[in-house]
């Protein structure tokens, strides 16, 4: 009888395109993937453990060590679960500073997705293109927080700085000006040939299978599935602010990366409402200097640029959280890698891992 | 065979090499520079003027580097290979014209050609040796005793194969039209009119085969970097790894060449006009420079393609589109007879 | 070389290109050669494993492999061998004519009829589809 061999092939931790130490190993049967094993781990550094013994408010620069490439949106998250427990409102113009910043921070996520994405396809000069974008937020982070990549922005209570009067100017020049660079990305990439052969049914997921596998953010909405926290339980302002949710209808990668590159402009949308509305007033609300909160458990969710990102808090009545558990949405996403790029081939692999953007540094906290 | 002719051909020799080694030198330089501005770079800019001195600061820095034989190599092989690889790629110069035949300025008695020699076959001999080249990559992904070099290799020698067929096929309209494998009077036929105007699909299916057979982006599957790691060469470092690399550039001069001379006239002027006072060996380097800069643009512009969509690419498209290339050829020769 | 080459004169023009070759290799081996002895040795068995993204290798590299390599190179055996009969065809069809134009087809005609069935028996497709 005639049997086929597998070949076993290990993709990283020392890879290109394993967007980090992603390690996977894929079975192979000639070129088609007939099983891939995830191996994560490799950037453990205990976030959660540290938090059980930090005060409250030390452990928010830990939060920008989750997803390195949107630090303030796990600020958001983790300040957002504190105030909850401990039953603190923020001021209203703390909240617009809030989501202007974290809307900045998910276009500079996406385009950090965009430039590994296109990167891992060949087409290398949108890398840099995304970068010079990028670029132009962070600056504008400098320049409100003096930093650029671990921003450590948000307090518990509101926002330690005012955003300064150039802010505004300068953030109305990206807003006015970046609708065009995203076209200029999609006349490199979305009317490219090639890059549709990439990306158009490969790696597809159902909806059904995505809600299984705990898919959130715009690798579900890829699927067709529309749900995105911002709108499903609107917290901090997103109520009073109108944006669409895009969505995609096969669940390939191509449909994942259209989402992505909608919800760039949906959060400009966001960001010029925010800039139009944000009300004068204070910053900060008082907050205990021993912030103690009382006795229970609390889960708060945001939308992080890589989808559901929750805090879930238990507090003991002491000044350190009895326990704090991170939903990172790169982690329960990564689960569907293998569903995904089953039957199809090694080039797969590599569209499928930028499709979902994970980033390790969530994966493993 | 007098001395005088032994002392062109050796001066030729020389120099035909040492501009080969200069242009594939500075085609690693160029890349970097027009990849620099495409990408709002600048590119190297600090060995020397311009970075004009980074070839041979690279050049040396690999000269320095330790060259690391992993456990389990076939080593005679593993040594062979890049050898093959840069040979066969250098070697093709050969017998490319770079000029009409000169007495450079009444320095010689009699005029000689303006290539190393001028074979009967010349065509035959350029894909002879592409092909040659296929084994040292073959051979290099076999010794290295590495997954990714293995599929790597596997990869790059299946699709050079496949796209040699077609590259092979396409030119067979300009042999119809020319009657000869030579490549000097491959050029001497199109003083008139450019191979370009009478051979269209011919020349589409050449340029994009020469991309493949380079193993250039969209095509340049067997090093895909995000899948493959470096591909043939992941195991190789030092002058041996140098040694591929080098050969790489000058597969895409080669190709460049092949692609004036075969339907772009050569060094012959613009069709109609002539020269333009300009000498037949610049028209010649002007247009090789264009191709060679249409490479780098292009790898800089595109995505990449699966390895599959490649195959059934070279298979189920551009073997047919040569065929039928052949076919209208004959056709419309024989009408228009 | 003049004595090598009496009676073959048709070699001639290859003396040159056989320099240009020599040269070649030449410059191979002096460029290792020189490296060699400018560049530093220190290995170790770390630095000796295979590459394989920094973990030890799971299985033998040289394993059996895709059988997709060993048909495609079979077809291209094929048809290299009809591009090697459409050379001299070629250079000579000024010469041949309709004649020689209708005989090529008959012979590409025969060829294609085999392409197509290779194509029907999806030995052109990379993966299988479905």
């Amino acid at each position: 009888m005639l049997e086929t061999r597998e070949l076993i092939l290990n993709m990283g931790p020392q890879h290109p395109s394993t967007h980090g130490v992603l390690r996977l190993v894929l079975k192979l049967e000639g070129e088609t993937i007939v099983g891939t094993d995830v191996v994560i781990g490799y950037l453990h550094r205990g976030s959660e453990k540290i938090a059980e013994n930090l005060p409250y408010f030390e452990f928010v620069p830990y939060t920008d060590r989750l997803d390195y490439t949107a630090a303030l949106s796990s600020n958001l998250g983790y300040v957002m679960a504190v105030e909850k427990i401990s039953s603190i409102r923020p001021p209203e113009r703390a909240e617009y500073v809030r989501v202007i910043l974290t809307e900045f921070q998910r276009i500079a996520a996406h385009l950090v997705w965009l430039a590994t994405h296109a990167l891992d396809l060949g087409a290398m000069s949108v890398f840099l293109y995304c970068f010079r974008e990028r670029e132009a937020i962070l600056d504008l982070f400098e320049m409100v927080t003096g930093a650029r990549l671990t921003i450590n922005f948000f307090r518990i209570g509101g926002v330690p700085a005012d955003l300064p009067p150039q802010f505004f100017a300068r953030s109305w020049e990206f807003v006015e000006t970046f609708p065009d660079r995203i076209k200029e990305y999609e006349a490199l990439l979305t009317r490219n040939k090639i890059w549709l052969k990439r990306t158009r049914n490969v790696a597809v997921i159902s909806a059904e299978d995505a809600i299984d596998l705990g898919l959130t953010g715009p690798s579900l909405r890829g699927s067709g599935v529309s749900f995105d926290v911002r709108r499903a339980e609107p917290y901090s302002i997103y109520e009073r602010l109108q944006f669409d949710i895009p969505i995609g209808e096969k669940g390939d990668v191509f449909d994942r990366y259209m989402v992505r590159m909608e919800e760039m402009r949906q959060s400009l949308r966001i960001i010029r409402q925010c800039l139009e509305q944000i009300p004068e007033g204070d910053l900060l609300s008082r907050v205990p200097r021993k912030l103690k909160p009382a006795p229970g458990e609390v889960y708060v969710r945001i939308e992080a640029p890589k989808g559901e990102l929750g805090f879930y808090i238990v507090s003991d009545g002491s000044e350190k959280p009895y326990r704090l558990k991170i939903r990172g949405p790169s982690f329960v996403n990564l689960q569907s890698l293998p569903a995904m790029v089953q039957g199809g081939l090694v080039a797969d692999v590599v569209a499928a891992i930028g499709s979902i953007d994970v980033v390790l540094g969530e994966v493993d906290r | 065979m007098s001395v005088l002719w032994w002392l062109v051909t050796l001066v030729k020799v020389g120099v035909i090499f040492g501009a080969v080694l200069g242009v594939v030198a500075y085609m690693t330089l160029a890349e970097r520079k027009v990849s620099g501005h495409i990408q709002l770079r600048l590119g190297p800019n600090r060995v020397g003027p311009f970075g004009l001195l980074q070839p041979i600061a690279d050049g040396l820095k690999l000269m320095f580097k330790e060259d690391i034989i992993p456990d389990h190599v076939d080593k005679v092989i593993y040594l062979l290979a890049p050898a093959i690889s840069t040979v066969a790629a250098f070697a093709a110069y050969a017998v490319i014209p770079l000029g009409p035949p000169t007495d450079f300025f009444g320095l010689l008695p009699e005029p000689v050609p303006l290539q190393i020699a001028d074979v009967n076959i010349g065509i035959l001999y350029i894909f002879a040796l592409s092909s040659m080249g296929v084994y040292g990559i073959v051979l290099a992904g076999w010794s290295s005793n590495n997954k990714y070099s293995l599929l790597g290799g596997l990869r790059s020698s299946a699709q050079m194969i496949s796209y040699e067929l077609s590259l092979g096929m396409s030119v067979v309209g300009v042999l119809m039209m020319s009657g000869s494998l030579s490549l000097t009077r491959v050029v001497e036929d199109q003083a008139g009119l450019w191979y370009v105007f009478l051979q269209p699909l011919g020349f589409i299916i050449f340029i994009i085969a020469a991309f493949a057979e380079t193993n250039r982006l969209p095509f340049d599957l067997p090093e895909a970097e995000p899948e493959l790691v470096a591909g043939y060469h992941t195991e190789y470092s030092s002058m041996k790894f140098s040694l591929f690399f080098m050969s790489e550039y000058a597969a895409m001069f080669t190709i460049s060449a092949m692609a004036v001379t075969l339907y772009f006239g050569g060094w012959q002027g613009l069709p109609g006009l002539g020269t333009l006072g300009i000498p037949p060996v610049l028209w010649f380097v002007g247009k090789v420079a264009f191709f060679l800069f249409l490479f780098l643009w292009v790898r800089w512009t595109l995505p990449r393609f699966r390895y599959d969509q490649l195959m059934n690419l070279g298979w189920k498209v551009f073997l047919p589109l040569s065929l039928l290339n052949v076919l209208l050829t004959g056709l419309g020769l024989v009408l228009l007879r | 070389m003049e004595v090598f080459l009496r009676g073959y004169s048709a070699l001639g023009p290859y003396v040159p290109v056989f320099l240009f070759i020599v040269v070649a290799v030449t410059f191979g081996i002096v460029t290792l050669f020189i490296a060699k002895l400018v560049r530093p040795h220190r290995p170790y068995p770390e630095k000796l494993s295979p590459y394989e993204c920094g973990v030890p290798p799971l299985m033998e590299a040289r394993e059996r492999f895709f059988i997709r390599f060993y048909i495609i190179a079979i077809l291209f055996v094929l048809f290299d061998v009809e591009a090697a009969f459409l050379y001299p065809w070629a250079v000579l069809y000024g010469k041949l004519g309709l004649y020689g134009f209708i005989e090529m087809m008959i012979f590409i005609g025969i060829l294609l009829v085999g392409y197509f069935y290779a194509w029907r028996k999806g030995a052109l497709d990379w993966v299988k589809e479905g």
